[in-house]
Parts: C-alpha cells; sequence; structure tokens
C-alpha cells in the first residue's frame, strides 16, 4: 500500500483540563477512534477514522469532546474542490465505485425553502386549532368514478379499499437489515400509536412485528425477499417498489455477511448469501407488466389490500405517474433525489433524480389534465423535514407524505451518513447486537410519536392559520401558496405565484 | 354591454354532439367563457333567468323590468365585494343551466375546489368562489346524481367526530360521501342560497362563519343573511331560525321545506 494521501475531514478537538479519563468515549465508537494511552495516562484519537456520528460527544460526561471539520485545506480551487480530489485518491487507491449513505447532501435548491404560505386577514378568519375542530385524518386510495344505489336509493359504498391516516405522514420504506430490530420494533410501535403506517422496506416481516399488521405496508421489491402469502396478507397495503430517490435505477445489494440469524430468515435468503436486488423487476418491462403485477397481487390479497407503485422522482416522472394511475395501483409513491438509503454509489445518489417538489407539482398537473388524478392518491417523500415542508407539499397536490431520514433523527440519527459501514453507533443503521440494543424501542417509539404529534400540531396551526379545517381543502391548493426568488418556469411548473402577485 | 337570447340548440348539432342538451348547453357556455375574451354567459337556464347590475336594488329592478316576471322563487343579492372592485358581472348570483347560486363569504379551499371541478369539464372563468359552488353544484346534482341534501354533506361534510357518532346507516352515508368526494369540501365562511327547478337550499359552512336565518309565513319560504332583510317582506313570520352550520334547509315547491 502506498502512502495514504488522505488527511482526515474531521477532527476530533478533546478538552484536556475537562477529560477525566473515564474511556466512555473508547467504549462507545465502534468506529474505535479513541483509545488510552496507559503511559502518559490521557485519551488519544484517530481522527481518520472518525464518521462524525457524535456518539462521544453526546455521552461524553463532562463535555470535554465536539467534533470540528479540519482546517487543513488543499490550495483552495473553486473546480477541484478538497473532497473531488479525495474521491479521486480513494478510488485510485481502491478501484472501487464510491459508496455514501443517506440522501443527496449537495447543494442544489430546496424549493420547499422558495415557498412561502399564506394566512388570512380581515375577510376570511382564521380558525384557532384550540377551540374549534381541525382535521387532519386523510384517506389514502382510488376514488369511484360514479355512484350506485341500491334499490331503495340509497348510496352503496363502491369505495375500493384503502388507507386510513390519522394524519398525512407515514414513515417510509427501510428494510429489516438496512436498520436494526429495534428501529423497526421502534417504528412499527410508533406507527400504531400514532395512528399512521409504517413500511418494511424489501427485507421481509420479521415474525414479531406482525402483530402491528393493519398499521403495516409491505413492500414488493425487484428481489422479491421475503415475499409470501402471510406477508402479503399481513399488512394494510402492499407497495410495488420501481425505485428509489437515492438511486433511481438501480438495485440494492445486501452483502451476505449481514444476512444472518433473524435477517436470513426474515428475507427467505441463506445465511451468507448476498441479497441482491436487481435494477429491474424482471417480471416488469414495461408498463403492462406492472398491471399485471398489481392485479397479481390484489388478487392473491383477495382485493382487500391497496397497492402503492412507488417510482424515483425522475425526468418523464409525470408521464410514468399517468401510466401507473391508469394501472390499477391505487396509491401513486414517488421518491425526490434528496431521499435517504442506507447505501447507495455516491455518482447515483448526487447525480441523479430531481426534486420532489417539481415532481410532485408535474405529476399533480398531469393527471388532472387527464382527469384520472382522482384514480389514484399520490405520497410524496424525498426530504420532507419538518411540518411545513408537508403542509406545503400537500398544498402542491399531495395527499399524504413519507418520512424516513426525519424519522431516523428522530431515534437519534446524526446524519454522519455511514450507513453502509454497519457500524451505526447509535444502534440504527447496523446489526451488531451490542450496538443495536443502545436503541431503546421504549424510548424510540415515544420519540417518533413525539414527533408525528408535533408536527400535527404545528400542521394544524398552519391550516388554521389559512382559514382551512380539514386537510381535504389543503390538498392542491397551490394559491395558498407563493414563490421566492424563483424564475418563471420554476414557477410555471410548481404551478404557483411568485410573492407579491 | 348586456345582450339577452333565448336560444336553443340546433337539433343538428345537438344531435352530432351525442350529449343530452342540458350537457350540450354547458358546454357552449363554458366555450363563450373561456373562449371569447370580454363575453360571459350569465343567464342559461330554462324557467331561471339571472340579472345582474351595479347599482341600487330599485334601479336594478326597474333597469331588467322585473315587475313583469312572475316566479315561485326569488334570490336577490346585494354586493359587499369582499376582496375586488365592484363589477356588474361578479354580481350574484352566478348560474349555470337551472342552478343558481348567490353566496355570501369568502372560501379557503377556493383552489382545491377550482383545479377538482376542472377536471370535470368545467372552466373557472369568473375567478370567484360563487362560481365554483355553482360548478360543483351543478356537477354533484345533475352529472353525479346526488341529492341536494347528500350535496350538503359533501361540500359542508360533517366532522370526523360528528360522523363517527352517527347511528349506522347515516354514519356510512356521510363517511362515503366524504371519502368519495373530499376535494369538494368547501371551507371557510360560507352562506349560501342555491337555486335550483323546483326550490331553494340554504346552506352554511359547518363552523357557521357567516350567518343565516329562515323566515316562514304559511307556506311562503324566506332565507337570508340577516333577519332584517325578511322582515322587510313579511313582519309577522310564523317561524324564524337559524340553522346550525352544515346543515342544509331545502324548500321545494310541493313538498315544503326539508
Amino acid at each position: 500500500m502506498g502512502i495514504n494521501l488522505l488527511y482526515p475531514e474531521y477532527e476530533v478537538a478533546r478538552n484536556m483540563d475537562r477529560c477525566i479519563n473515564c474511556r466512555v468515549c473508547e467504549r462507545q465508537c465502534a468506529n474505535e477512534v479513541h483509545s488510552y494511552d496507559k503511559e502518559k495516562k490521557i485519551m488519544c484519537s484517530d481522527d481518520s477514522k472518525c464518521v462524525n456520528c457524535h456518539r462521544c460527544v453526546a455521552l461524553c460526561p463532562t463535555r470535554a469532546l465536539k467534533i470540528v471539520k479540519t482546517d487543513h485545506t488543499f490550495k483552495e480551487n473553486a473546480n477541484w474542490r478538497g473532497s473531488i480530489i479525495n474521491e479521486i485518491y480513494k478510488q485510485a487507491e481502491s478501484g472501487a465505485v464510491l459508496l455514501s449513505s443517506m440522501g443527496n447532501p449537495n447543494a442544489y435548491p430546496v424549493y420547499f425553502d422558495k415557498i412561502l404560505l399564506n394566512a388570512s386577514q380581515v375577510t376570511n378568519p382564521s380558525i384557532d386549532p384550540l377551540r374549534e375542530p381541525m382535521e387532519t385524518k386523510v384517506f389514502l386510495g382510488s376514488k369511484p368514478n360514479s355512484i350506485q344505489r341500491d334499490k331503495d336509493g340509497k348510496l352503496v359504498n363502491n369505495l375500493s379499499c384503502g388507507i386510513e391516516l390519522s394524519v398525512p405522514i407515514m414513515f417510509s420504506a427501510m428494510s429489516y437489515g438496512s436498520i436494526s430490530y429495534n428501529a423497526h420494533e421502534s417504528l412499527a410501535r410508533a406507527a400504531r400509536e400514532a395512528g399512521i403506517l409504517y413500511n418494511t422496506g424489501e427485507g421481509g416481516l420479521h415474525k414479531d412485528f406482525y402483530q402491528y399488521g393493519s398499521n403495516t405496508i409491505v413492500q414488493v421489491a425487484s428481489g422479491r425477499f421475503g415475499v409470501y402469502k402471510d406477508y402479503l396478507e399481513a399488512g394494510a397495503a402492499i407497495e410495488i417498489k420501481m425505485g428509489q430517490g437515492a438511486k433511481p435505477g438501480i438495485g440494492g445489494h445486501l452483502p451476505g455477511t449481514k444476512i444472518v440469524g433473524d435477517i436470513s430468515k426474515t428475507r427467505m435468503v441463506p445465511e451468507g448469501s448476498d441479497a441482491i436486488s436487481p435494477a429491474p423487476h424482471h417480471d416488469i418491462y414495461s408498463i403492462e407488466d406492472l398491471r399485471q403485477l398489481v392485479y397479481s397481487l390484489k388478487e392473491s390479497t383477495n382485493y382487500t389490500k391497496p397497492v402503492i407503485v412507488k417510482i424515483a422522482a425522475v425526468h418523464n416522472v409525470a408521464a410514468i405517474a399517468s401510466g401507473i394511475a391508469r394501472s390499477g395501483a391505487d396509491i401513486i409513491s414517488i421518491d425526490g433525489f434528496r431521499g435517504g438509503t442506507g447505501a447507495a454509489p455516491t455518482r447515483i445518489r448526487d447525480n441523479v433524480g430531481i426534486p420532489i417538489e417539481l415532481a410532485l407539482a408535474s405529476v399533480d398537473q398531469r393527471l388532472r389534465e387527464e382527469g384520472i388524478r382522482d384514480n389514484v392518491s399520490v405520497v410524496v417523500g424525498g426530504s420532507i423535514r419538518n411540518s411545513s415542508d408537508i403542509v406545503k407539499a400537500i398544498a402542491l397536490g399531495a395527499d399524504c407524505v413519507y418520512i424516513g431520514t426525519a424519522a431516523l433523527i428522530a431515534l437519534g440519527c446524526h446524519l454522519c451518513r455511514s450507513c453502509h459501514t454497519g457500524k451505526c453507533n447509535w444502534g440504527i443503521a447496523t446489526q451488531e447486537p451490542e450496538l443495536v440494543k443502545r436503541l431503546n424501542p421504549d424510548m424510540g417509539y415515544k420519540r417518533l410519536v413525539n414527533l408525528v404529534s408535533a408536527w400535527k400540531h404545528e400542521i394544524k396551526e398552519m391550516m388554521g392559520g389559512m382559514g382551512i379545517n380539514s386537510i381535504e381543502s389543503l390538498r392542491g391548493n397551490r394559491l395558498m401558496l407563493r414563490g421566492v426568488g424563483l424564475n418563471e418556469k420554476e414557477l410555471q411548473i410548481l404551478g404557483i405565484k411568485h410573492a407579491g402577485e | 354591454m348586456i345582450w339577452r337570447y333565448f336560444v336553443t340548440p340546433l337539433p343538428t348539432k345537438l344531435d352530432e354532439s351525442q350529449l343530452d342538451e342540458r350537457e350540450f348547453t354547458a358546454r357552449c357556455v363554458m366555450k363563450i367563457n373561456k373562449g371569447i375574451e370580454g363575453a360571459y354567459v350569465f343567464s342559461s337556464g330554462k324557467n331561471m333567468g339571472v340579472f345582474k347590475a351595479v347599482g341600487f336594488p330599485e334601479d336594478v329592478g326597474e333597469f331588467y323590468k322585473l315587475y313583469e316576471y312572475a316566479g315561485y322563487c326569488w334570490t336577490a343579492h346585494g354586493r359587499y365585494p369582499t376582496n375586488t372592485p365592484g363589477w356588474w358581472g361578479g354580481a350574484h348570483p352566478f348560474a349555470l343551466l337551472d342552478y343558481s347560486v348567490v353566496h355570501n363569504g369568502e372560501i379557503s379551499s377556493y383552489d382545491t375546489n377550482r383545479r377538482t371541478i376542472e377536471m370535470h369539464g368545467y372552466k373557472c372563468t369568473l375567478l370567484t368562489d360563487t362560481e365554483v359552488i355553482t360548478y360543483i353544484i351543478d356537477y354533484l346534482n345533475r352529472k353525479v346524481g346526488l341529492t341536494l341534501e347528500e350535496i350538503a354533506g359533501v361540500v359542508a361534510a360533517p366532522f370526523w367526530q360528528v360522523i363517527d357518532n352517527m347511528p349506522q346507516g347515516e354514519k356510512e352515508k356521510y363517511s362515503y360521501l366524504r371519502k368519495a368526494f373530499s376535494s369538494m369540501l368547501i371551507t371557510g365562511p360560507f352562506s349560501i342560497l342555491a337555486g335550483f327547478e323546483g326550490g331553494i337550499m340554504a346552506l352554511n359552512d359547518r363552523l357557521k362563519l357567516r350567518s343565516m336565518v329562515i323566515g316562514e309565513k304559511d307556506d311562503m319560504f324566506y332565507a337570508a343573511s340577516e333577519e332584517c332583510a325578511i322582515r322587510v317582506l313579511e313582519e309577522n313570520l310564523d317561524r324564524v331560525w337559524s340553522p346550525k352550520g352544515g346543515e342544509a334547509v331545502i324548500a321545494t315547491l310541493n313538498r315544503g321545506v326539508l
């Protein structure tokens, strides 16, 4: 091996006046950054191993630690930035594809931050959610095209099966394998408590979690891991995963080293063998094949479960969504290019796909122009960061949002973007028993419930301010939005006016 | 310039379109309103006329020679424009075919409702919330086939907590209406009078953010935002009451007040 040309990106700053050599940091760090120098009787650190996950910082009893970005720098260069040079060093060393985790961190525009909400003044009273009912309940699923009456003239319930949610939020797909048992348990229990749904991802459903079936979306992805009759029947809905915002166009790969014990059983993959999800579904090469799979899943569950089709937001997303809306699917889920992942090739994550705000606006508009918006519900994900993002997404036309990264942050994730190493110090994206037990599901689920209920309160406040007392009157209500600092084309695609108009 | 024509669809054109007469007429109205700049069809009903103007009510009545007309149902609306300058075309009622709506309020669900109704062939050209309410009533009644009472359950749907406590049959009905037509829920303050062939419906928003009073005297039915408006016409009423928010009061020619 040649000289390591990399200087660590982060440095562990240890205040030696405060350090009491308790060695908590050493025990807490799965990356083995910290060590005790017996001769000098001081704690040392190897910055090169630090992923900046803040575990040691959070647990240091004397606040002796912090992580700082190194001020070591290459000669300033706006083109050949340090990160680019470092990546070349890494690839020259390894000959391999660069891997990353979580969502695209680059400085692309965040349209949610350039959209502002309306509020009532004078002519239309704002509504106080503490005094008046404020409804956030939503139903996802297709709407009937016509009514039917029985012989007495009573309306016949011809609604297809759907999903009922207390608030338009669901936990997005994260497989058991990519995240830990305890993380899954937290999500499942929180979904039940909060009256929403979580999603198994493509890792199958652990036997222990069948009890949360009515709050579970079971996913069918290209690898078909863990898919069998009981699994399909266990959930409240079935999601066909065609794509993922973090890595549109490619499949997935869970290395054999992670296929152990329960994960092997749940995925139905022999221990130690790699779980490869192909890039396409090998039985779906066009829209008519998708329709077949949608109806195969409906048939096998006796038409009792709505089917969601999840796609990544790509250039032609509106036309693709239009096809899906005619395929028999009840719900379309669109994942923006900032969506998270347990592992993705860096180049794909950082360069493929489009922002969810633009994808959502164009899908909603296209479905309306074609008169088929009511055939499906639209769920969006791919970096929904807070309750105002949700309100804006719904006003742009979404029925509901998926949150993944935000849910993990609620569980303690510090967005160090190192999930692919499997050494998550917070017990989330790891399968090492010692690390997994750091996440206590009894506390984890409460934090998730807190997050959802806090956001629910905020959504109600914003709705009330706009004089809207039911979430369905917010859906697609683009007059409630104004852009700031957006050009004509962006405003046109978003279907909103500029502030001041 | 106001022109008044009495027209029927050309039978050959009507046959060719393979539409019923009302749908054909409604599409013509949309076509003119959308396609001909500055031209709007304000009245397109049979046995239903709409008269609009800016001015004092008595002058408007005289201008249109209202004393020459007889009718079993009248709605009048003096408008204090909420947030637009007064324009005679913006005066209520808004009408399509035999549906007319006068509306006091400002709805916060406008763009949701507009974008939904435009999926069904309507074009909102007048940019007021009353127009969209008219189209929703036309769509739900004429095209979908809901009764007026059911329409009230859509546009001023009961809250879920109310629906959950209803007897089973009612619960199923209102739950179905809310789920199936969720984008046609109207929020924000409104009190509307919807005229239709054979009667009139009075309806408030479900929080009752605008007032609405009903008066009855023998076989006459009065509905107004303010009681004083009714008293001007009839001092000695048999009954005066305010319907609850979201509670539709429907008066029909032969079946009385529902």
